[in-house]
C-alpha cells in the first residue's frame, strides 16, 4: 500500500516548506483575499448599487467561495508544474527519494497529498478572514475547506502527472495562460455561468473548477442540495483519472 | 556606448523564434480578462460614471487592462527573466566576454522588454478598436503611453532585481504587483474608495498609467495627464539609474 | 625581449573580501606563445584569467592586455580576445549554430560573415551534423568543443582557455589538443590553465606553476623538470604502512631524494634502472615497482610538497 510511504514524502515536503512558506501564504491566502477586497467589496458595492443581488446573493457572498476554489486551483497548478520539473530534472530530489524504499508512485502521491494539505490550510485561513469580514453567511462554510482541498488535489494530480512527461518547461506558461487562467475566469467564479453563451456553458460544466466553485458556494451559503453530490463525484473522478495517469508517468520517468 | 546592445535584442528574438506560441500567449491574458470581467461581470455592474460621463463597464475596464498588461510584461521581463539570465542561464556571462559591457546588456534587455510590450499593446489596442471601445481620437496616444508605462516598470523592475538573491525573493514581486493590479482604479472608479485611501491610490504608479489610458481612450483629457506622464518618466529614469549603478559590479565580480 | 608582451601583469592582485585569491602576480606573455597556468584547485588560475579577459576588475597592480588597460578599455580588448571560460556559458535557449551566430553578432560582425565563420568553425570542431540541435542535447565534450568554436568566431589574436579539456574523454581531448595546436601554428597566442601535466607538456611553450595565488616556478616544461626534478622516478607501493615504514631506511641509500606519500614512495634519481637493480637484489619487497620519467607533477610535488590533483 502506498499511503504510509507517501507520508514520508509529505514529511520531506513539509521540511522544505519551512523555508518557502511565504510563497504559499501568498498564493493560497493573500491573493484571494486581495481579490475579495477589490472585487467582492469594491466592485461589489457598485454592483449592489446598480443591480442588487447576484444569483440571490450579495456579490461579496457570491464571489468569496468562488475565489476560494479558484485560488486552490491556481496555486496547486503552479505548485505542480515547476516544482515537479525541479524534482525530476533541475534539482533532482525525486531521484534521491526513489533511491530509498520509496517508489515513484509514493513520491507522486505524497506530493499531491502535500499540495492538497497546503490548499486546505490556505482555504482555512481564507475562510476565517472572509467570515470575519462578513462574506460567509453559513456555518456549513467549513465544508468549503475540504472542497477547496479536493479541487486542488485534482489539479495537482493532473498537472504533476503531465509535468513528469515533459523534458523542458516550455509549455508550462502556456498551460497557465491558456488553460488555468480561462478556467479561473469563466468557471462561475466571478459571475454565474448561465450568463455565458450556450456553447461556453457546456465547456464550463466540463471545468473541474466549476464543480469546485459550486461545492464551495453551496457550503458557504449553507444551501447544500442533492446535486452537490454530483459535483463531488465529478471532482473525485477528476482526481482519480489524474492519479492513474500520474502513477504511470512518474513510474516511467523515475525508473527510466 | 554603441549600437552593440541591439545584438542583445537580436539574441532574445532568436530565442523566441522557437517559442512563438509562448510569445503569442502573452497577448491572451488581457483579452481573457476583458472578455470575462469586462463582459461577464460588466453585465452585473451595468454602467459606470467617470468624469461626468456614463460609459459601459467594458469601456471602463478596457483601458485599465491595457495599462496592467504593459506593467506586467515589463516587470516580468526585467525581474524573473532578467534574474534567470544573469544567475542561472549563462547568456549574460557569454555576452560580457565580448565587446558588450553591462550597460549594453541592460539596455538590450530593456529594449527587448519594451519592444515585446509594444507589440502586445498594439494588438490589444486593435482589439479595443474592433470592439468599439475607443471613444476619442486622443487614443492614438494609448500605445505610446503603454510604452511609457512599460519603461517606468522596467526601470523599477531592473533596479529591484539587483537586490534579489534567489527566486524565493520573487514572492515579493507578486506581493507588489497583485495589489497594484487590483486597486489602481482598475475595476472600479477611484470614487468608490474612502477619501483617505483615494489619496494613497493616487500616489501609486499603476494608477498613473490607468488614469492616462482611461482619459485618452475615453476622451476625458486635461493638463493633469502631464503630471501622470512625468511621474512615470521619472520612475523609469530613477530605476534605470539605480540599476545602472549596481549592475556593473553584480555582473562583473 | 624585443617585442612588447601581449599580456603584461605586474603585482596583479585579486581579493574576495579578506581573502586574496591572486597575490602579486607577475606574468608576461609574448605574441605567438602558448602559455600555461598550472596549479591545483583554488590556486587562483581562473581569477587571473578573468582579469585578463576583462570580466573581473583587479584590486591592485598593473595589467595591460594587447597594450591596453582592462580597467578603461575592456570593450576594445575583448573585441580581440577569444575566451573559453572554465564553465561553459552556452546559451541553452539557442541551437548549436545559433550560439555561434549570435556570438559573432556580439562582436559586431556582419550576418553574412558570421554565417560563413560559424559553418567553418562547426566543421573545425566536428559538430556540423549537430548544428540544429539544442545545446541541451549535447554531451559535455561536445559543449566544450562548441564553446571553443564560438570563442574563435572573431578570429582572436589572443585566446584564453580555462581548463579546455577538463571532463573530456581521451579521444575528445586529443581532438581539442590537435585543434589548439593548429590554431597556434596559424599565429594565435594561447593562454591556458590546466591541472593536467600532459596537457601542459603537449601545448605550452612556457608555463608558470601557481599555488595559493602566487607563482612558485616558471619556465618551459623541460626546463622546469630539469631544474626541479631528476631524470627518473622510481615509484614503490607497499602492502601496508608497516612494510612501507620498514623499507624507508633502505630507500635512504638510493637516489637523490625521496617523497613519502600515503600510498607510495617516490625515489628521485638520475638513473632509475640502475637503482631498481640495486633495490631488487637485496630487499625491500614492494608490491609494485615502476620506473618512469619525471613530469611536471614531480616538479609540483617538489616545490610545494603537495600533489597536484587532490
Ligand atoms: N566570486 C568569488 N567569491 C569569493 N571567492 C572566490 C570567488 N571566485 C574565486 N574565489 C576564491 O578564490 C580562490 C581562487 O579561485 P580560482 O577560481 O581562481 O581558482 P582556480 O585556480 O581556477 O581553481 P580550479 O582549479 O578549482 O578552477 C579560491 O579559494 C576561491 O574560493
Ligand atoms: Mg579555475
Amino acid at each position: 500500500m502506498s499511503a504510509p510511504l507517501a507520508l514520508r514524502v509529505v514529511e520531506h515536503e513539509a521540511q522544505v516548506f519551512k523555508r518557502f512558506w511565504r510563497g504559499t501564504l501568498f498564493g493560497y491566502v493573500l491573493n484571494p483575499l486581495l481579490y475579495l477586497a477589490a472585487l467582492g467589496f469594491g466592485l461589489g458595492s457598485l454592483i449592489t448599487e446598480n443591480q442588487g443581488e447576484v444569483a440571490g446573493l450579495p456579490y461579496v457572498e457570491f464571489v468569496a467561495p468562488g475565489l476560494m476554489a479558484a485560488a486552490a486551483m491556481q496555486a496547486a497548478a503552479a505548485d505542480s508544474l515547476w516544482p515537479v520539473m525541479a524534482g525530476m530534472k533541475w534539482i533532482r530530489w525525486y531521484h534521491g527519494m526513489v533511491a530509498t524504499p520509496l517508489r515513484p508512485r509514493d513520491v507522486y502521491t505524497g506530493s499531491v497529498a502535500w499540495t492538497a494539505m497546503r490548499a486546505g490550510l490556505g482555504a482555512t485561513v481564507f475562510l476565517v478572514v472572509a467570515a470575519l469580514l462578513g462574506a460567509i453567511p453559513s456555518a456549513w462554510g467549513v465544508l468549503a475547506i475540504p472542497s477547496a482541498a479536493l479541487t486542488a488535489a485534482g489539479f495537482a494530480a493532473m498537472l504533476a502527472a503531465y509535468a513528469a512527461t515533459q523534458e523542458v518547461d516550455l509549455r508550462f506558461p502556456l498551460i497557465m495562460r491558456l488553460g488555468i487562467l480561462p478556467l479561473f475566469l469563466v468557471s462561475g467564479t466571478f459571475f454565474p455561468i448561465d450568463q455565458l453563451p450556450g456553447w461556453l456553458q457546456v465547456c464550463a460544466w466540463a471545468s473541474p473548477l466549476w464543480h469546485g466553485v459550486e461545492l464551495c458556494r453551496a457550503s458557504t451559503t449553507g444551501m447544500l442540495e442533492a446535486v452537490d453530490l454530483a459535483h463531488l463525484a465529478f471532482l473525485v473522478g477528476f482526481l482519480w483519472v489524474g492519479w492513474l495517469w500520474g502513477i504511470r508517468s512518474f513510474d516511467a520517468r523515475l525508473t527510466a | 556606448m554603441s549600437a552593440l546592445f541591439l545584438h542583445v535584442v537580436e539574441r532574445d528574438f532568436l530565442a523566441y523564434k522557437r517559442m512563438w506560441l509562448v510569445f503569442l500567449s502573452g497577448f491572451a491574458e488581457p483579452v481573457f480578462f476583458l472578455l470575462s470581467i469586462g463582459v461577464g461581470v460588466g453585465e452585473l455592474v451595468g454602467d459606470v460614471h467617470v468624469g461626468g460621463e456614463t460609459v459601459s463597464y467594458q469601456a471602463f475596464v478596457a483601458p485599465a487592462l491595457l495599462a496592467v498588461s504593459a506593467m506586467n510584461g515589463a516587470v516580468f521581463d526585467t525581474t524573473f527573466n532578467f534574474f534567470f539570465k544573469y544567475k542561472y542561464s549563462k547568456s549574460f556571462d557569454a555576452m560580457l566576454a565580448t565587446p558588450l559591457g553591462p550597460t549594453d546588456v541592460a539596455m538590450g534587455e530593456l529594449t527587448w522588454a519594451l519592444l515585446r510590450g509594444t507589440i502586445y499593446s498594439t494588438a490589444f489596442f486593435a482589439l479595443l478598436l474592433a470592439f468599439g471601445l475607443v471613444a476619442s481620437p486622443w487614443a492614438v496616444l494609448a500605445v505610446p503611453v503603454a510604452m511609457l508605462i512599460g519603461f517606468a516598470f522596467a526601470g523599477a523592475g531592473m533596479a529591484a532585481t539587483t537586490w534579489m538573491r534567489s527566486f524565493v525573493d520573487f514572492d515579493y514581486v507578486g506581493i507588489v504587483l497583485i495589489p497594484l493590479f487590483l486597486f489602481s482604479a482598475t475595476f472600479f472608479p477611484i470614487s468608490e474608495y474612502p477619501t483617505g485611501l483615494q489619496i494613497v491610490v493616487r500616489c501609486t504608479p499603476l494608477y498613473q498609467g490607468v488614469a492616462l489610458e482611461r482619459s485618452l481612450i475615453l476622451g476625458d483629457v486635461s493638463w493633469a495627464l502631464l503630471g501622470h506622464a512625468c511621474y512615470l518618466a521619472v520612475m523609469g529614469v530613477v530605476g534605470l539609474w539605480v540599476a545602472g549603478r549596481r549592475l556593473g559590479r553584480l555582473l562583473q565580480p | 625581449m624585443s617585442e612588447t608582451p601581449l599580456i603584461d601583469a605586474r603585482g596583479l592582485v585579486k581579493r574576495f573580501g579578506d581573502f586574496t585569491a591572486v597575490d602579486h602576480l607577475d606574468v608576461q606573455v609574448q605574441p605567438g606563445e602558448a602559455f600555461g597556468f598550472l596549479g591545483p584547485n583554488g590556486a587562483g588560475k581562473t581569477s587571473t584569467m578573468r582579469m585578463i579577459a576583462c570580466v573581473s576588475q583587479r584590486d591592485g597592480g598593473a595589467l595591460s592586455v594587447l597594450g591596453m588597460d582592462p580597467a578603461t578599455e575592456g570593450s576594445a580588448i575583448r573585441a580581440r580576445l577569444g575566451v573559453v571560460p572554465q564553465d561553459d556559458t552556452l546559451d541553452l535557449e539557442l541551437t548549436v549554430r545559433d550560439n555561434v551566430l549570435i556570438y559573432g553578432r556580439y562582436f559586431g560582425l556582419s550576418r553574412a560573415e558570421t554565417r560563413r565563420r560559424a559553418d567553418e568553425l562547426l566543421e573545425f570542431v566536428q559538430l556540423t551534423d549537430r548544428r540544429d540541435d539544442r545545446v541541451d542535447a549535447l554531451s559535455g565534450g561536445m559543449r566544450r568543443r562548441l564553446t571553443i568554436a564560438r570563442s574563435l568566431v572573431n578570429q582572436p589574436e589572443l585566446v584564453l582557455l580555462d581548463e579546455p579539456t577538463t571532463g573530456l574523454d581521451p579521444q575528445a581531448r586529443h581532438l581539442v589538443w590537435e585543434r589548439l595546436y593548429r590554431l597556434k601554428r596559424s599565429g594565435a597566442t594561447l593562454v591556458l590553465t590546466t591541472h593536467y601535466m600532459d596537457e601542459a607538456e603537449q601545448l605550452c611553450d612556457r608555463l608558470v606553476i601557481m599555488d595559493g595565488g602566487r607563482i612558485v616556478a616558471e619556465g618551459s616544461p623541460r626546463a622546469l623538470i630539469d631544474r626541479h626534478s631528476t631524470r627518473d622516478v622510481v615509484e614503490l607501493r607497499f602492502a601496508d604502512e608497516h612494510a612501507q615504514h620498514a623499507a624507508l631506511a633502505r630507500l635512504e641509500q638510493v637516489g637523490e631524494r625521496r617523497e613519502v606519500l600515503p600510498d607510495r614512495v617516490l625515489v628521485y634519481t638520475a638513473d632509475g634502472d640502475a637503482d631498481v637493480e640495486r633495490l631488487t637484489s637485496d630487499g625491500p619487497h614492494p608490491e609494485s615497482l615502476l620506473v618512469r620519467r619525471s613530469t611536471l607533477e614531480d616538479v609540483f610535488l617538489t616545490l610545494t610538497g603537495r600533489s597536484l590533483e587532490e
